[in-house]
């Protein structure tokens, strides 16, 4: 179980929240002309990487803020955690 | 027989307490501060099982967690347990344990005849056997094994035990209260940190109970008890003993199970039988110990054999002599320490050193007490079968590969000695790679990966002195960067003896001609043959090596067969141990009840239940529950003998006569507040949202990035500024993330707060077309008339005193309201909406009846919105705005969505009027086609409309509009039926949805 560092709480345990993913995906912005290829990679592609990635974990059992985590997906270190305007 | 094989004095037992037991059904009486084990072997009892594959006679090895025997069936206040190891258990009185893996009995055991049929049973054996013909493994090889292999009988009664869960975080968790654990302990508590230390057996001390050192004058024991009892009024330190630390994981989360229980003879009423511990510690010290390795030999699994250390603890801790004419067998010094122990208790054992003669302190003092001592010996093999009665011994040549003469000699037990292993279990699993020190042969931990530490035996380091040292020094150094105190310690001076060095020599060679079987592995039986074989065969990984021979797994872990089984991999392969590498050590280090994993989580513990405020009146109201969730919802309220078909009609049926009331407070309900609220809504609903005007709802349906509907339901506006949104029960926690997703990470520019009032607010549903007259009652107020709240109005009103919101909205299709207030007055509500609602011949209605109102008005739900669908799949293609964009407008473009024979929603009727389609029939043109008859759809939701009083269901089906007046089949192969159906509307009452505006 990760001990996770909200920005807003302090170090709280895995169990409080929710992952959310790909933390560097920028959605287009609205009334955008987009292709159906950058939609597509918008929608469904995400990069597995082995090693550092920055993801999106929510703390739903608290502060109910999303925030971003900087973690490393084999060792599981997690080497900051920070505010998603940050 | 009573204890014959108890010394007269000695030992930390309670010789004041005698304690009655039962073994394989036999009373037998042992002492409180005894083990099972040690019970049993004061008692002179060796043969306690019989081993996993050839079912040959086993006896205890060990005294500890090493044991890899002794499992037991143990029956403890009427509870059964299996595999339990006997060595670990403190006997209580009433305590009732049998043999397992044995029948009919432990004496006489009829798959004992796998051991003379061993030449079919080799490495890999049930891979090779059961493969064909493959119809035989379900019928008859299945069965088979699992009657013969097996290990102890799992309850069927409900455990009635109480188990708990506690979370703790700490500066530094200890594991293990040898020396270097107590010592790190104390430093690191000087310094004030918050300290917990744990140990796995009943006494703290660990080898300081059993070693025959000094620590500043005091014996190990006498020291250990000290420190102890200092350490025990200090209040930030929580010493623990019964506890053993089984689990290094991610981020320094160590898992513990606590026995609170079992050993207490009367246990209080809420004490829990074991605890699971989850300590979050900044730091951990490692101080597991070590373990003595066994040197292998010829049948060296006969009882009577043991390891050297054991039969010392034996002798120490619980008075008690596992033999009276020993062979001490080993390869370094520990061994005299036992032949002193037995010789000091008047017994004279013989202690064969595979080493050439030499001299160091304990040698000599073995030698002056006149022991007597074989050098350059070994034990080839062990005579007896139920239990050791004597031993060839041989003179090794200068080799060691062969020997120069053999003997036989008379014995009663051989005690095994072949060096220690460091018990790297922990650290290993924290993710630290370990290596290996060639001075100790075995493995130790290299650097770390997470933040611990081991110390003392667990580190390879031996002697008590570098032990205290080192551990002092890395307890306070480690307390002292957390809390910034450094308290000075004074290291004690340490009285102990000097080792020589230890041996190599791990197997007893085989002498010509003879086949004995030599085990490697206890628990799993395996056998150096075993091991051999499957080298030959090819398998070369130690992982394969392991899964192949089943070495090193179970309970066991490898714990004394570990490193035996490399060295053994390594000779043949020549290679050296670090070449060969070493298995994954993993969770849980010793066996864990289930019952102590789950805690507190069982039955209605096992999640929250959810109750609305009107709750209890359901109850007395004969409601059938049903699970929304962790909700509990009325899914109908009996009436004398009805079924739920028979109800849920009588509730539909009235709800379309007069007026029924439904509990909808399970409904998700979000408030949205903020100057953006209305241009957020806008985003997130496929349809327009900046023209709803204060005091009107309006339906919306919102859909996930990739185009499918996620969930719909209403949003009103309750003032410029701020709306109050509903979901499904089932989404709405879903909802109320995806909004803060959007308003967080995606629109942070956006100002708006939402928040969840799903509690706040209970809620009722009053529905039919008596329903206006029965709010004009309720509220007499206010205008009720169509005018002035038309469908979709929103007003506010006054209940009796009790703020209300009433919206016009409607999921039966009728005339209907929703009457919202106050959680805390819902039952209020709700009783004076019955009262009142009687001279209209009101009824609540469940789940069921709210379920056929809406499928015959063709509203879609759960069923329809299942994840697969999009807005044009449902007939929502009217609430999709042309216009303006939102969330998941742009995947609506894609081609697959917008083919013309996509899946759409449509009504079925069944030709004969009144078979009823099962929900999930598949839907073909024609039933008796050939297999794969293609699929064209599915049965999504079905009921028994009371309107036209005949079955009728939603589907989803390819080409739907088109297929409007076809007929196919709706099969069910689950039910074995087929249903002729005619396509029709999705809408089947009110077409033109009249009733909800009348």
């Amino acid at each position: 179980m990760l001990n996770i560092k909200c920005p807003y709480c302090g170090d709280r345990s895995q169990k409080e929240f929710a992952y959310g993913g790909d933390g560097t995906i920028i959605r287009p912005k609205l009334n955008q002309e987009i292709s159906d290829e950058e939609w597509d990679n918008f929608v469904y592609l995400r990069k597995s990487p082995r090693g550092k990635h920055i993801e999106l974990w929510h703390h739903i059992a608290g502060c109910r803020q999303w925030f971003k985590v900087e973690r490393d997906t084999t060792t599981h270190e997690i080497f900051r955690t920070f505010k998603p305007e940050e | 027989m009573s204890q014959n094989f108890r010394l007269n004095t000695g030992g930390l037992i309670n010789r004041d307490k005698p304690i009655e037991f039962k073994f394989n059904g036999k009373k037998y009486i042992g002492y409180e501060g005894d083990t099972l084990a040690s019970a049993l072997l004061a008692n002179g009892i060796h043969l306690i099982g019989r081993s996993f594959k050839y079912h040959r006679p086993r006896g205890f090895f060990g005294a500890g967690v090493d044991e890899p025997n002794a499992k037991m069936q143990v029956e403890i206040n009427g509870c059964s347990e299996p595999n339990i190891n006997a060595t670990e258990i403190e006997l209580v009185n009433g305590l009732s344990a049998s043999s397992q893996n044995c029948w009919p009995s432990v004496n006489f055991d009829i798959g004992a005849i796998n051991n003379f049929l061993n030449r079919f049973f080799p490495a890999g054996f049930y891979y090779k056997t059961f493969m064909w013909p493959k119809s035989f493994w379900y019928r008859v090889y299945e069965p088979f094994i699992r009657k013969a292999a097996g290990l102890g009988i799992a309850s069927l009664e409900k455990d009635k035990e109480r188990y708990e869960h506690k979370y703790e975080y700490c500066d530094l968790l200890v594991t293990g209260s040898g020396p270097a654990g107590l010592a790190s302990a104390y430093a690191a508590a000087k310094n004030g940190a918050k300290v917990i230390l744990a140990e796995d057996k009943p006494r703290y001390g660990g080898t300081l109970l059993t070693d025959d050192v000094t620590i500043d004058n005091l014996s190990g024991k006498d020291w250990s008890e000290k420190i102890i009892s200092e350490l025990k009024e200090m209040p930030n330190v929580i010493v623990k003993n019964r506890s053993q630390v089984f689990g290094y994981y991610d981020h320094n989360m160590m898992v513990m199970f606590e026995r609170t229980g079992d050993h207490l003879e009367k246990k209080p009423k809420y004490t829990p039988r074991q605890r699971l511990w989850y300590i979050r510690a900044k730091e951990v010290l490692l101080s597991t110990g070590s373990i003595e390795r066994p040197i292998v030999f010829g049948n060296n699994d006969t009882p009577g054999v043991f390891l050297s250390a054991a039969a010392k603890e034996y002798m120490k801790v619980y008075g008690v002599l596992i033999g009276k004419k020993p062979i001490i067998f080993t390869n370094n010094d520990s061994g005299y320490e036992t032949a002193i122990e037995f010789k000091k208790n008047g017994v004279n054992p013989i202690v064969l050193d595979t080493r050439e003669d030499q001299n160091s302190e304990l040698i000599n003092e073995a030698k002056d007490l006149d022991i007597k001592i074989k050098f350059s010996y070994a034990v080839i093999v062990a005579h007896g079968y139920k239990k050791v009665k004597s031993a060839t011994i041989g003179k090794l040549n200068k080799e060691k590969i062969d020997f120069e003469n053999t003997e036989q000699i008379d014995c009663d037990s051989i005690c095994v000695s072949g060096f220690w292993t460091p018990t790297v279990h922990l650290a290993s699993q924290s993710g630290n790679k370990l290596k290996f020190n060639d001075s100790i042969d075995a493995f130790v931990p290299d650097k770390s990966k997470q933040n611990e530490h081991s110390l003392g035996a667990a580190n390879g380091t031996f002697t008590l002195q570098d032990t205290l040292k080192n551990s002092f020094n890395t307890g306070s150094e480690v307390s002292k960067s957390i809390t910034k105190k450094d308290e000075k310690i004074q290291i004690p001076n340490t009285n102990e003896r000097k080792y020589s060095v230890h041996d190599k020599f791990w197997c007893s060679p085989l002498p010509k001609g003879k086949n004995y079987k030599r085990f490697v592995d206890f628990q799993n039986d395996v056998a150096v043959s075993d091991i051999e074989v499957a080298l030959r065969e090819g398998y070369r990984s130690i992982e394969h090596v392991k899964r192949y021979t089943t070495l090193g797994m179970a309970t066991d872990q490898g714990r004394t067969s570990n490193l035996n089984g490399l060295q053994l991999v390594a000779n043949v392969e020549k290679k050296i141990v670090p070449q060969v590498g070493h298995t994954t050590f993993r969770p849980p280090f010793t066996p864990v009840t289930i019952g102590t994993i789950v805690g507190r989580e069982i039955g209605k513990e096992y999640m929250p239940t959810r109750k609305t405020p009107m709750h209890h009146w359901h109850e007395k109201n004969n409601a059938v529950w049903v699970d929304a969730g962790a909700w509990k919802r009325p899914r109908y309220y009996k009436r004398g003998n009805e079924n739920l078909f028979e109800a849920s009609k009588r509730e539909a049926k009235n709800v379309r006569d007069h007026v029924g009331i439904c509990d909808v407070t399970t409904l998700g309900k979000i408030d949205i507040k903020g100057p953006d609220a209305a241009e957020f809504l806008n985003r997130v609903y496929t349809n327009a949202w900046l023209k709803l005007p204060v005091g009107k709802a309006r339906y919306g349906v919102m859909l996930r990035e990739d185009g499918i509907v996620m969930d719909d339901g209403t949003t009103t506006r309750i003032s410029e500024n701020h709306y109050h949104m509903t979901t499904t029960t089932a989404q709405a926690a879903n909802v109320l993330s995806h909004l803060e997703y959007y308003l967080q990470i995606v629109w942070p520019e956006l100002n708006v707060n939402v928040v969840s009032t799903t509690e706040q607010w209970a809620g009722a549903a009053i529905a039919g077309p008596k329903s206006r007259d029965l709010l004009a009652k309720l509220f007499p107020k206010i205008d009720v008339s169509n005018e002035a709240l038309p469908f979709m109005g929103y007003v506010e009103g006054d209940l009796f005193g009790v703020k209300a919101r009433i919206f016009r909205i409607s999921f039966s299709g009728e005339l209907a309201y929703e009457i919202n207030v106050e959680s805390d007055f819902g039952l209020f509500m709700w009783e004076k909406i019955i009262d009142i609602g009687e001279e209209f011949n009101i009824q609540p209605y469940g789940t069921e009846a709210l379920s056929t109102l809406r499928i015959e008005m063709g509203h879609v739900a759960g069923s329809e919105l299942d994840g697969r669908t999009i807005p044009y799949d449902v007939s929502l293609e009217g609430l999709v705005s042309k216009k303006k964009d939102f969330i998941g407008k742009r995947s609506l473009a894609k081609e697959a969505f917008n083919k013309a024979d996509r899946q759409k929603i449509v009504g079925l009727v069944p030709l004969d009027r009144k078979s009823s389609i099962p929900e999930g029939s598949h839907l073909v043109e024609n039933k008796n086609a050939k297999l794969p008859n293609p699929k064209l759809g599915h049965v999504s939701s079905s009921c028994w409309s009371v309107e036209n009083n005949n079955p009728f269901s939603l589907a989803i089906l390819k080409d739907g509009k088109n297929m409007i007046g076809k007929k196919l089949f709706a099969v069910s192969p689950l039910k074995n039926i087929s249903i002729e159906v005619e396509v029709m509307s999705s809408h089947y009452v009110d077409h033109e949805g009249k009733r909800v505006r009348s």
